[in-house]
């Protein structure tokens, strides 16, 4: 029995384990070669592959295991962690904690993990529209193609692809209120 | 006289908007229909919340390039790799 369709992998899961990778590893090349050696051993270890999770927690949980090792292999090369505090200069004396402190008014690292989740729930939506819907609603709003050139690309008509964009908008909208909105 | 939009055409505007793909005419029309209709009110207002939402998700995709980079070393291990 054949659970797993490598060739549809890149297509349906590529931009979800890139979103999650990129906010953990913050380099866009590291992204991507994790990614690709997710892909990799999953396509090597499919047959433990029981079918009892989604696919996509499945390649996930691969992901998750690549970006530890990740950091363990940077962090063997680096020999040890260390931790600076750098008084900026010596009169300063007293309220350095303080003065260290990150700037309130700079968007902090919860903020952009918060972000990104929001981003993993997009795409999860989006796993619960059709192929087509799902593919032309993408590439409508998050890759800012013009309705000229997706016409072109699916021989369709301009109200084709409203009637395909209105009802991917609705169900997004349900989608999102149910996970992410409350 | 064809100033009051239709509820469906109203929506569709507002689809278009969401795109920055109405014209300006076409915005008033539909500011005009929000102010008398519920209905379509309570539908703008979901429909932008959700173009906001993806915005500020700020989500990145990988270029066609990149996947099909991804594709052709999947394939290359399937044709390579032990069957099993």
């Amino acid at each position: 029995m054949e659970l797993l369709n490598p060739d549809q992998w890149v297509d349906k899961y590529s931009d979800y384990l890139y979103n999650y990778t990129i906010v953990r590893v913050n380099d866009h090349i590291v992204a991507q070669d994790l990614i690709s050696e997710t892909f990799l051993a999953g396509l090597r270890s499919k047959k433990n592959f029981k079918g009892e999770a989604t696919e996509r927690t499945w390649l996930i949980s691969i992901l998750k295991r690549k970006i530890i090792d990740h950091y363990r292999k940077i962090n063997s090369k680096k020999g040890k962690a260390e931790v600076h505090i750098t008084y900026r200069d010596d009169d300063a004396e007293g309220d350095w904690l303080e003065e260290n402190a990150a700037d309130p008014f700079d968007k902090n690292a919860e903020d952009r993990m918060e972000n990104k989740e929001l981003g993993l729930a997009i795409l999860e939506c989006l796993d619960k529209l059709s192929e087509k819907q799902a593919t032309i609603f993408k590439k409508k709003t998050i890759e800012d193609f013009d309705t000229e050139a997706l016409c072109k690309e699916y021989n369709i008509t301009p109200s084709n692809l409203w009637v395909i964009i209105h009802r991917a908008r609705k169900s997004m909208v349900d989608c999102l209120e149910k996970n992410w909105f409350n | 006289m064809k100033f009051f939009l239709e509820c469906d055409k109203a929506v569709h505007v507002c689809d278009k908007s969401q795109y920055n793909e109405a014209s300006f005419f076409e915005k008033l029309m539909l500011k005009l229909h929000i102010l008398m209709c519920k209905f379509c009110r309570g539908h703008a207002k979901r429909n932008s919340k959700l173009t906001k939402t993806i915005k500020s998700a700020n989500i990145k995709t990988l270029r066609p390039e990149e996947k099909q980079q991804l594709k052709t070393k999947l394939r290359q291990e399937i044709d390579n790799g032990p069957q099993s």
